[in-house]
């Protein structure tokens, strides 16, 4: 097809690891037939050719940590049609969001040896917080099969077919016995969105929420049986403060056990 | 920033020019470049890195030495396996620990993993298209369908290796201190070879191919940094030696090597101390342990023409596809010889103390250092990444380029610069976990 008929696709970057637009790159048996339906008009990652925006489809990784992002993402946003974050940095604010939770001066000046260099938020926060978003791609790191559903939506104008139950469900369909009950592992698959596959329990060890919370998640419920199985409350706290610690149910829940 | 979402700019006058880049790409991150002239000298060049601050070695502090391998990887996507393994091995220093046998050897076949998968991508998708003109691998696709297909093949060989030993390949799951909380049966692992012998077969092409690329008349004296171990090409361990006198455990490297923060880029740049730059990387490691290559690495060497030494920036997309063909070969290897442990890990309980990880990343070595409590939290990190120690020898490199290239066309220049510092397969998202860079913008 020729490139002015296809759509345009952007891919951003914020504060993040790169892992949630490798995995653009990691469909190797799609790439070329993606590169066939849309045109990649900016992804700095894979190419050094600019197509000026408007953007018919722009996926944003990274989260929110700097005055100068803070406009970026507005200017983003004009840009763009369709705008899908993609990952736990851009859904929740990511690992990063841990600073949320303390002093940030203290950060800089224990990672920094002239911290008046650093200009810096205090926050690290999700797109969302800052404009609207069309769609949110859960994932520490996203899925590969689910980013080929979304981009598939959006081609064929329909819905994306991305469920919000909890990583049980995946077990159970996988047909790996429950951590929890046959390991006595603590696992935070019952609240946590499903899509990675459930592949932590089927390697033996315990979910720990790269995708966030499901919907309508009982963290209370789950935490007791955690502190029945010898969690203290810092082992609580620290469990809901990985990777997607600022979502605002994990957020409420290690807050919750910390006072 | 004037233009916040990307611009490239250029400056021109008869002697003095501006070369500006201000978003960098085909590298893992964010980054830019500014190279000024004057009076036809090179007067400045800085790789500006403004990729924000992640902290986290500062957040780090407080959690559970058990965590640091999943935190770490986060701080990059291309690499996370270099983490996991940096950070566990550096647990384990702390409880005086050596993990060996069959988790061992699993460890180095992830790792091949991860080698192949990053290589593969450098090569073809990030590297390649420079020297032929294009500005990216799909485009490159239409004249080389052959080679890009081959090398995203190669690449998903080396994410199937790595789905199979973590769970998946971005952030894998099941690498722990200790081991792995699951590892593959005989059975799954013989399920790899015709892939990875039909690997191989392609990175022995891969080679052929790329020393057939157009290279530049340029090279450097590097002091090249690497690990060093008694029998092996490196990946997990070793002395950390170097061409120019270093010969130390990895203990010592924060008395041999430091980091400083400076203004321009506030990017922590890494030299000798009271030295000069140096150079992490497959081009270090090639050079330092190129008689730890196997037959049939070394023979494909002599046929591209860089047997033993290269001091080749450019060149060093020969050098990763040989580490390709090792890291295939290798793999093989492990696969053949492989009878699966009974425990998964060993069970890994440091008391306090303090621990050094270094382990070979695809783009250099990756030091850890921490201390933890009585209760198993770590109390300190420090993590120095090999793009971080990279970048003062790319600004060196630059420095060198642009004073013998003064008279090339402008827009020329500019890509040859972008080139110069690919050729690093720089991972920005690495050196930045704790940087951030300034961009003077007028």
């Amino acid at each position: 097809m020729d490139n002015n008929q296809k759509p345009k696709l952007a891919v951003w970057k914020f504060a993040s690891c790169d892992g949630c637009q490798l995995t653009l790159l990691n469909c190797e048996d799609e790439l070329l037939a993606i590169a066939d339906k849309i045109q990649i008009a900016y992804f700095p990652e894979a190419t050094r050719a600019v197509v000026e925006g408007p953007y018919d489809l722009s996926l944003v990784e990274g989260s929110i940590t700097t005055p100068e992002d803070k406009e970026r993402i507005q200017k983003i946003r004009e840009e763009s049609n369709f705008l899908i974050t993609i990952g736990a940095c851009a859904t929740s604010g990511g690992i990063q969001a841990l600073r949320n939770f303390k002093d940030v001066k203290e950060f800089t000046s224990i990672v920094y040896a002239s911290p008046e260099y650093i200009s810096t938020l205090d926050t690290s926060t999700p797109i969302a917080d800052h404009v609207e978003v069309d769609f949110e791609l859960r994932g520490c790191p996203i899925s590969k099969a689910q980013l080929l559903e979304v981009v598939n939506a959006f081609l064929f104008n329909r819905r994306p077919n991305i469920p919000s139950y909890s990583v049980c469900i995946e077990c159970k369909r996988r047909g790996t016995p429950c951590v929890m009950v046959s390991q006595g592992e603590p696992c935070l698959g019952p609240v946590t969105q499903a899509g990675c596959g459930a592949i932590c329990p089927f390697y033996n060890r315990g979910c720990y929420s790269c995708f966030g919370p499901k919907e309508t998640p009982n963290e209370r419920s789950l935490s007791r049986q955690f502190v029945k199985m010898g969690y203290t409350n810092e082992d609580l706290v620290r469990a809901y403060r990985m990777f997607n610690a600022q979502s605002d149910s994990f957020r409420k829940e290690s807050e919750y056990y910390e006072e | 920033m004037p233009n916040p979402i990307h611009s490239e700019k250029k400056v021109s006058t008869m002697k003095n020019k501006t070369i500006n880049v201000d978003y960098l790409s085909r590298v893992e991150g964010e980054g830019a470049l500014r190279v000024d002239i004057q009076d036809n000298q090179v007067k400045d060049v800085k790789l500006n890195i403004f990729e924000p601050p992640r902290y986290f070695e500062a957040f780090l502090r407080g959690r559970d030495f058990r965590e640091a391998p999943d935190i770490t990887a986060r701080i990059c996507g291309i690499c996370p396996v270099a983490y996991q393994m940096s950070a566990s091995h550096a647990m384990e220093d702390i409880a005086g620990r050596k993990i060996g046998g069959p988790i061992r050897e699993l460890r180095r076949l992830l790792y091949c993993g991860e080698w192949i998968e990053s290589h593969a991508l450098h090569v073809f998708m990030l590297h390649a298209p420079d020297f032929l003109g294009y500005e990216d691998a799909l485009q490159m696709a239409a004249e080389y369908p052959d080679q890009v297909k081959m090398g995203l093949k190669l690449k998903k060989i080396g994410n199937a290796l790595m789905d199979l030993l973590g769970g998946r390949s971005v952030h894998p799951i099941s690498p722990r201190v200790g081991g792995f909380y699951k590892v593959p049966t005989r059975q799954e692992l013989d399920a790899m070879v015709d892939d990875l012998k039909w690997a191989k077969d392609a990175s022995l092409e891969t080679v052929k191919w790329v020393s057939t690329l157009p290279f530049p008349d340029f090279e450097i004296d590097y002091e090249f940094v690497a690990l060093r171990h008694p029998d092996e090409y490196p990946f997990n361990e070793g002395r950390i030696v170097s061409n120019k006198g270093v010969d130390i455990p990895l203990s010592e490297f924060e008395k041999v090597f430091e980091e400083e923060h400076v203004q321009h880029s506030t990017a922590l740049h890494a030299h000798r101390k009271n030295g000069g730059p140096y150079l992490v990387g497959p081009l270090a490691r090639y050079n330092l342990n190129y008689d730890r290559l196997t037959p049939t690495v070394q023979k494909a060497a002599e046929e591209a023409g860089i047997a033993e030494t290269c001091k080749s920036p450019h060149k060093s997309i020969i050098v990763r596809s040989l580490e390709l063909l090792y890291a295939c070969e290798e793999a093989l290897r492990i696969i053949d010889q492989y009878a699966k442990p009974e425990c998964p890990y060993e069970e890994v309980k440091p008391g306090a103390g303090r621990g050094y990880g270094c382990t070979e990343a695809p783009r250099g070595i990756l030091y850890h250092r921490y201390d933890i409590d009585d209760n198993g939290a770590i109390t300190d990190a420090k993590i120095v990444p090999p793009t971080s120690q990279n970048q003062e020898m790319i600004e060196s490199d630059l420095r060198s380029y642009v004073e013998n290239h003064l008279e090339m066309e402008e827009e020329e220049l500019q890509w040859k610069c972008e080139q110069i510092v690919r050729n690093y397969d720089p991972c920005i998202s690495c050196s930045t976990h704790f940087l951030k860079l300034d961009i003077n913008r007028k």
